[in-house]
């Protein structure tokens, strides 16, 4: 019986001989291999790159003091040029964490509601219409910023200009907050449903169950959902190269324009000879941002990675 | 404690019998923690092999050695060898070719994301076997042998992962069936299971003891004595003791912990 069984059940290779589903899957995963090899060789490539660029400034004119430390940015002084990045640095930081502020509490709640509360057709309405805010291109933030919110922040609070980092904090908070509650819900959505069953036949109420049992559980996606959502906020260009007015200045308020690290990578890079100490300078800015993120990630994964063991 | 020596005096007590399966000295650790230590039994082809033991004993870690699951779990270390069919089951050249001859139920079921009919034609298929008919044939031996047949006959294309717990338990039973396995691994397979279904199941094994050899690990002492021919006993992470399934039950034990723990008096 033994023998006739196994013949009907097609052919079994000796144990200690491959065949070729032994040499495909082998194959397959040198490829995955070569494509998860090429991320990494892109990125250090990049790195590479934009360090090379930088590098003829790193080695003559740059000072770590001026660069930053010093809040003048005057490159193209023709007497004595000044490279600190401390008023962009700033400028980068206010906007993103008021960003932040805007779209933490926002992408949340709306992925609380939509993952636990709404139903049916209004929830798959919501979905549609937040992948569709996501999808707004940079430029008509901007856009926004520069025509509705501008004359609005004046009329409203009374300020000479409008183009400031309340302008550009909640404009960017808007365009993190989609993709934000997107990568939230996909967590409460992956949580699943017995815990919320086993939770509630404990006698939890809805919220009960969720601040409880839920959240904790989506604690690591929803960490990503936030991290990326910073990502987001400090690499943005357009927007706030738009919305923030563009002023070199250390702010004391938010009604204070301010200029952002990228936005004066785009703004000067078409601008300056390459090659120049100024071309140069900007590049090494790209390194700095390049770091940061980089930071960033790293810091993402290493708590995450700490959530998970304890 | 055994030693390798008795494990192989008791073995050959039957002379026409052949080892299906060959333990020596395997230990398994996690990190620094031991999870099984010198273990040596064998395992003769066409018996059903009985691990009985309490809790955290190292029966689960034990049976995903016998297969290379450990190979997906980097955190785990064994020591020691394993013959199958007399090849070391470390050397071997087709990991796959050897996991396909070993059929594996696990205590909580998996019922793969596919209909009832494909969960079970899945091996028969990965096989090259393309023939409806012939699958036909495959799939309802199997569902039969694994008492599911008559509750799931009518609707084989719904999906496996949709029915009970008990249901999906013999599901994966009859899957495991599929690949004509020559070494059946159990682990606690009646969990989910209720006792008339178990009783049903017992009997197919029983059955089953002529096509290949079982390794049953179960916390039901009596289900060990209705079904194995011999029965090791587990605790924590020693083989306290091997024998003849009638001697472990009837007190003719080595060590007094065994029948304690038949008994009831622990674990």
């Amino acid at each position: 019986m033994s023998q006739a069984a196994r013949q009907r059940s097609g052919n079994l290779p000796d144990i200690n001989q491959r065949n070729a589903d032994w040499y495909i899957d082998k194959l397959v995963q040198y490829l995955v291999f070569l494509s998860g090899i090429s991320a990494i060789v892109l990125i250090v490539g990049i790195f590479v790159f934009v360090t090379i660029e930088g590098l003829g400034f790193l080695f003559e004119d740059f000072s770590f003091r001026e660069f930053f430390l010093s809040p003048w940015w005057e490159p193209t002084d023709e007497d004595e040029p000044t490279y600190g990045i401390l008023a962009l640095m700033a400028g980068t930081a206010s906007v993103t964490g008021l960003a932040m502020l805007v779209a933490i509490p926002f992408s949340l709640g709306s992925a609380i509601y939509v993952a636990e509360f709404a139903s049916g057709k209004k929830r798959e309405f919501l979905k549609v219409l937040i992948e569709l805010l996501a999808a707004i291109p940079s430029v008509v933030w901007g856009f926004i910023g520069l025509s509705i919110m501008n004359p609005l922040i004046i009329d409203l609070f009374d300020v000479p200009v409008g183009l400031n980092i309340l302008n550009a904090g909640i404009i960017l908070g808007l365009m993190a907050a989609p993709i934000m509650t997107s990568i939230s819900e996909d967590a409460l959505k992956a949580v699943p449903d017995r815990y919320r069953e086993a939770a509630e036949a404990l006698g939890g109420t809805r919220w009960q169950v969720i601040y409880k049992t839920v959240l904790p559980a989506a604690k690591n996606g929803l960490l990503g959902g936030v991290l990326l959502g910073v990502g987001r906020g400090f690499g943005e260009t357009m927007a706030v190269l738009m919305a923030t007015g563009h002023a070199i200045n250390i702010p004391g308020s938010v009604f204070d324009s301010v200029r952002a690290l990228t936005a004066t990578i785009a703004a000067e890079l078409g601008e300056t000879a390459v090659g120049s100490p100024h071309y140069q300078a900007l590049f090494t800015i790209g390194i700095f941002l390049f770091s940061i993120t980089f930071v960033i990630n790293l810091s993402a994964d290493l708590i995450v990675r700490g959530i998970r063991k304890s | 404690m055994v030693s390798a020596a008795e494990a192989m005096t008791m073995a050959s007590d039957n002379p026409d019998s052949k080892v299906k399966l060959q333990v020596r000295d395997v230990g398994i650790r996690y990190g620094s923690t031991t999870a099984i230590s010198d273990i040596n039994l064998e395992v003769m082809e066409n018996e059903i092999f009985g691990i009985i033991g309490p809790a955290n004993a190292g029966k689960t870690s034990f049976l995903k050695t016998i297969n290379r699951m450990n190979d997906f779990d980097t955190s785990m270390s064994i020591d020691g060898e394993i013959l199958f069919d007399g090849i070391n089951i470390r050397e071997v050249r087709n990991v796959y070719a050897l996991r396909n001859r070993i059929g594996v139920v696990f205590p909580l079921p998996v019922g793969l994301p596919l209909t009832i009919y494909e969960n079970v034609a899945f091996v028969p298929r990965l096989r090259g076997i393309r023939d409806r008919a012939e699958l036909d044939v495959i799939v309802e031996r199997c569902l039969t042998r694994a008492a599911l047949w008559d509750e799931v006959k009518d609707r084989l294309d719904s999906l496996g992962s949709l029915l009970s717990g008990g249901q999906q338990q013999r599901l994966t039973i009859a899957r495991a069936l599929s690949q004509d396995p020559e070494l059946l691994m159990l682990d606690e397979f009646s969990i989910a299971v209720d006792p008339v279904t178990t009783m049903r199941i017992e009997d197919v094994l029983k059955e089953l003891k002529q096509e290949m050899t079982i390794i049953l690990v179960t916390n039901l002492v009596q289900q060990a004595r209705r079904l194995a021919d011999r029965t090791a006993f587990f605790l924590d992470g020693q083989c306290v003791e091997i024998g003849a399934t009638e001697d472990l039950f009837t007190g003719q034990v080595q060590d007094s912990r065994t029948t304690d723990y038949i008994e009831g008096r622990f674990g």
